[in-house]
C-alpha cells in the first residue's frame, strides 16, 4: 500500500510568496482534483508553482497541459461536471482564445474557479496588467473579483470555491489578478493550515447534478426558442442568490480565519466624511490609499472605493458610500471604444449604478494605467485636483482624461 | 521607521536564481529583525532573455503601513544599496525592454552603497562607471561572474558573499546576526554560513566623490507620443546598407538610430584578421547582422548591433579566428577593423593577450569545461 505523504500545512505559517504562487498554494490547500495549463504570462506563475508543488509531492492532483487555451478550460468543465473540483486560468488573448468554452462553462452552472491573470490583449503584443481581459466574462454569468494583494489572493481562492460550488449556486469564479503587481511581486503570506482549511471548506458535491453511470443524464443538449430564456432565467437567479452565499462564506471564512475586510464586496479607506471619493479596482489601491493618506494630512477630504466584486455588481453598498460624495473620480484599468462617454467599464457601471440616487455626485472618469503602466501618486492627485474643479465650478470641462499619456 | 531598498542588477536567466537568492535572502533575514518586506523583479525584463541585463528588487520595511508607501511607487526611484552581479555592467545597462542607457549607480543613494562582484580594482571600474553628483561607497567582492543555465544554479556562494558583505555596508538594512541566523535556516548549511560571514569580515569600501568615474554622457532617445507614432502599429523598414565609409566598396547594413546594444552584450567578438578566410559564415549566420563587410572583404563586427551571443564563433572554421572575450576588458566601442589597418602589429599583440586572458579567466555562460566549477571555487577560496 502506498505510503500517504503528511500534508504540507500542518500548521499556519508565514510565506514569502507571490499573488499567483498564493493562488497555487491555495489549490494545494483545496485539494483542487484537476488543474489546466495552457502557458501565458502571467497566469503561467501559477502553473509552474502547482508543478513544483506536485513534484515535490506536496500535492497530488490531475495536471493536465492542455494543447490550447480552449482545450485547457473545455477539460475543466468536464471534469467539473463528474465532480472534480478543478482550476484553471490564462490572460490576455489566451483568455479570448478560451471564450467559447468559458460561456459554456457558466450555460452549464459549471463551478470552475480560473485566475485571470489580468494582461493587455493583442495588438501590440504586450504583457502588461489592463483589466479589458476580464471584463468579457461579465455578461456571462461568471463571479469576477478584482484582487488587490497576494494574501488576498489566497484567501479569495478558498472563498471561490465555496461560493462557486454551493448548490444554490453552482457557477464559475473568475479571479482576477493584475499581471505583474499581483503575479509577480512577492509578498508575506500567511499560510493558513490544512485543518483551518479542512473546517471552512466543504467538498464538492454536484448532487443530482453530477454526471456518472450511477446517475444517467445527459448534459447540454441543443434547445430552441421554447426553452432558452427560461434557462438564462434559471442562471439569473442563481447570480442574484450568490451576493448572499457570498456574505455567508465571507462571515465564516472571518471567524475560521481571524481576517478580512468588513465587507467581501467592496473595501472602504476614509469614505466616511469624504467629499471626493476615488474609486478603482485591483492593485492601484496601494498608491491610491497612500494618496488619500497624504491629502488627508493635507486636511483633504478624500477617500477611496475599491470595488472587489464586480459581478454580481455590489450596487446597494456602493450607493450607501458614494451617495454622500460631492465628487466621485473613478480610475478604469481598463477602456471602452466607443462607449456613451468614450470611457471606461467601470465607469459606466457606476454611472448606471448611482442614476436613481435623488441627489447624485458628479462624476468624472481616468483612463489610467494601461497595459502595465505605473499610476503614481502624483497621478492620483491630478485626479482629485481634476475633480475639485469641476466640484467647485459646477461644470465637467472634460468627463474622461487619459492619465500620463504621451501627447 | 525606515524604508531601505536595494537593487540586483543581473543578467536575464543566467543569474536569475542567483539574483533571487539575494532578493529573498534579505527579505527573510529582515524578519528576524521583525521588519517586513517584499521581493520582485521588474515585469518588464521577463520574460528574460539570455544575458539581457535585468533587475530584482528587495524593499525592507518596520511597518506594513511604510510597505504600502513604498510600493505605491513599484518600480523603485532610488536605492540603498545597488548590488551589480557582472562587473560587465559598470558601462551602464539596457534592459530589453529599451530604456537608453542607465548608469549602473543611476538609482544609488547619496552616501548609498554599490556592491560589484569583480577581479578588477576600483579605479579600473571607475573608468566605466559613469560619474554622480552625489557621493557613494563602492564594495568589490573578488569573484568570477557567477553564470549558470535555466534549470541550473552554480552554487558557488556568490549569494551568500553578497549578504555578508550587503550586512556590513548597510546594518540598518538587516543585521548580520539575523542574517547568519536565517542562511541556517532557510538552507542549513554551516558553510554557507561561514561564508556570510567571511565576507562580511573581508568587505572594504571605497568612497566615490561627486564627478569620479566616466564622464560620458549616456546614450538616451526620446519615445514619440500618440500624436507623432505612425497609426496601424506600423514601424518602418530601416534605409538600405552602403559601402564601408561612406564609399563603393564593402557593405555596412543600415541600422536603427535608437535601438543600440551597448551593454546588452557580457561578452564581443575579437576577429583575427591575418587568419579569416573570408568564408562569410559569421556574417551570414550573425542574428544581428552586426558585421560590416570591409573594402578588402573582411568582416568587422560592428559594437553598436552585437549582443555577444557567440554564434560567430562557435560557426566560424578557423581555429581562434573569432574569440570571445569578456566585454569588461573594453572601454570603447571602436572598429578593431580599422585599430588593425592603423598598426597591424599592435593589434596582433591587443588581440593575443585578450585571446590568452579570456583562456585562463573563464567568462562563460556556464561552465567552460569539466571541473571548471571545482577550479573557479579553489580561486575564489583563494580570493
Amino acid at each position: 500500500m502506498a505510503t500517504v505523504k503528511p500534508k504540507p500545512y500542518a500548521e499556519s505559517k508565514e510565506e514569502l510568496i507571490s499573488g499567483s504562487e498564493a493562488i497555487g498554494i491555495a489549490c494545494a490547500l483545496a485539494d483542487v482534483d484537476v488543474i489546466t495549463a495552457y502557458p501565458i504570462r502571467p497566469y503561467d506563475t501559477v502553473m509552474q508553482y502547482v508543478s513544483r508543488l506536485k513534484a515535490d509531492g506536496n500535492f497530488d492532483f490531475d495536471f493536465i497541459v492542455a494543447e490550447s487555451e480552449h482545450s485547457q478550460f473545455e477539460i475543466v468543465k468536464h471534469a467539473s461536471a463528474v465532480g472534480a473540483r478543478t482550476f484553471t486560468g490564462s490572460s490576455g488573448v489566451g483568455w479570448f482564445y478560451a471564450f467559447e468554452a468559458i460561456t459554456v462553462t457558466a450555460g452549464l452552472r459549471m463551478p470552475v474557479v480560473a485566475m485571470v491573470g489580468n494582461r493587455a490583449l493583442d495588438d501590440p503584443g504586450a504583457f502588461g496588467v489592463e483589466h479589458n481581459d476580464a471584463m468579457a466574462v461579465r455578461d456571462l454569468g461568471w463571479h469576477l473579483y478584482w484582487v488587490a494583494t497576494a494574501q488576498e489572493a489566497l484567501d479569495m481562492a478558498l472563498i471561490a470555491w465555496k461560493v462557486a460550488e454551493d448548490p444554490r449556486v453552482l457557477l464559475p469564479f473568475a479571479l482576477s489578478c493584475d499581471g505583474s503587481f499581483l503575479t509577480h511581486s512577492q509578498a508575506i503570506v500567511q499560510v493558513p493550515s490544512q485543518d483551518q482549511v479542512n473546517r471552512f471548506l466543504p467538498s464538492y458535491q454536484r448532487g443530482t447534478l453530477q454526471l456518472h453511470p450511477d446517475n444517467p443524464i445527459t448534459v447540454a443538449p441543443q434547445v430552441n426558442e421554447d426553452w432558452l430564456m427560461e434557462i438564462r432565467k434559471q442562471t439569473d437567479e442563481a447570480m442574484r442568490r450568490t451576493s448572499d452565499v457570498i456574505k455567508e462564506a465571507y462571515d465564516e471564512f472571518r471567524e475560521i480565519f481571524g481576517r478580512g475586510d468588513p465587507s467581501p464586496f467592496i473595501e472602504e479607506y476614509m469614505c466616511d466624511d469624504a467629499e471626493i471619493i476615488l474609486v478603482g479596482m485591483g492593485t492601484l489601491a496601494m498608491p491610491t490609499r497612500v494618496a488619500v493618506r497624504r491629502m488627508r494630512e493635507a486636511g483633504k477630504k478624500i477617500g477611496f472605493l475599491r470595488i472587489k466584486f464586480f459581478r454580481p455588481f455590489p450596487a446597494e453598498e456602493i450607493r450607501a458610500v458614494l451617495g454622500k460624495a460631492k465628487g466621485v473620480a473613478v480610475i478604469d484599468r481598463d477602456y471602452s471604444y466607443g462607449s456613451p462617454s468614450f470611457g471606461g467599464v467601470l465607469f459606466h457601471e457606476l454611472r448606471s449604478t448611482l442614476y436613481t440616487l435623488d441627489d447624485r455626485p458628479l462624476m468624472l472618469n481616468f483612463i489610467a494605467g494601461l497595459g502595465g503602466r505605473e499610476i503614481k501618486v502624483r497621478d492620483i492627485d491630478q485626479m482629485v485636483e481634476t475633480t475639485q474643479t469641476a466640484i467647485d465650478t459646477g461644470k465637467i470641462e472634460q468627463e474622461t482624461t487619459w492619465v500620463s499619456v504621451r501627447e | 521607521m525606515a524604508t531601505l531598498a536595494v537593487e540586483v542588477v543581473y543578467r536575464g536567466i543566467f543569474q536569475r536564481t542567483l539574483a533571487r537568492n539575494i532578493v529573498r535572502n534579505i527579505v527573510f533575514a529582515a524578519r528576524k529583525d521583525s521588519k517586513i518586506g517584499t521581493a520582485f523583479g521588474r515585469y518588464s525584463d521577463s520574460p528574460e532573455r539570455n544575458g539581457i541585463p535585468a533587475k530584482q528588487f528587495a524593499i525592507v520595511c518596520d511597518t506594513a503601513l511604510e510597505l504600502e508607501e513604498s510600493l505605491a511607487v513599484y518600480e523603485a526611484t532610488n536605492v540603498d544599496v545597488t548590488i551589480n552581479v557582472d562587473d560587465a555592467m559598470c558601462k551602464g545597462i539596457e534592459s530589453w525592454a529599451w530604456y537608453g542607457l542607465q548608469p549602473i549607480n543611476e538609482l544609488t543613494n547619496s552616501g548609498g552603497t554599490l556592491i560589484v562582484t569583480s577581479r578588477q580594482d576600483a579605479d579600473s571600474l571607475l573608468e566605466d562607471i559613469h560619474q554622480k553628483d552625489t557621493p557613494y561607497d563602492l564594495a568589490i567582492i573578488p569573484s568570477t561572474v557567477s553564470f549558470s543555465g535555466l534549470w541550473v544554479y552554480k552554487d558557488d556562494h556568490t549569494d551568500m558573499r553578497i549578504l555578508g558583505t550587503l550586512c556590513k555596508v548597510c546594518p540598518d538594512l538587516v543585521s548580520l546576526e539575523a542574517m547568519l541566523e536565517s542562511i541556517q535556516e532557510q538552507t542549513g548549511s554551516g558553510t554557507k554560513v561561514a561564508s556570510v560571514q567571511k565576507a562580511f569580515d573581508r568587505t572594504v569600501t571605497r568612497t566615490v566623490e561627486p564627478g569620479e568615474g566616466n564622464t560620458e554622457t549616456p546614450f538616451s532617445f526620446d519615445m514619440p507620443g500618440w500624436k507623432t507614432m505612425e497609426e496601424g502599429l506600423v514601424i518602418r523598414a530601416l534605409p538600405q546598407g552602403a559601402g564601408y565609409g561612406g564609399g563603393d566598396e564593402g557593405y555596412v547594413p543600415g541600422r536603427s538610430e535608437v535601438f543600440k546594444k551597448w551593454s546588452t552584450r557580457s561578452m564581443r567578438p575579437v576577429i583575427n584578421f591575418e587568419t579569416c578566410i573570408k568564408c562569410t559564415l559569421c556574417w551570414l549566420q550573425c542574428p544581428d547582422t552586426c558585421f560590416d563587410v570591409t573594402p578588402d572583404g573582411l568582416y568587422d563586427a560592428n559594437m553598436e548591433s552585437c549582443c555577444g551571443c557567440g554564434v560567430c564563433e562557435a560557426v566560424c572554421p578557423v581555429p581562434d579566428c573569432v574569440t570571445m572575450v569578456s566585454e569588461s576588458e573594453f572601454n570603447g566601442n571602436d572598429s578593431q577593423w580599422e585599430a588593425w589597418q592603423k598598426d597591424k602589429d599592435g593589434y596582433d599583440k591587443w588581440m593575443t593577450v585578450l585571446v590568452e586572458k579570456q583562456k585562463s579567466e573563464t567568462r562563460t555562460h556556464g561552465f567552460h569545461h569539466v571541473g571548471g566549477y571545482a577550479d573557479e571555487i579553489n580561486e575564489m577560496e583563494e580570493a
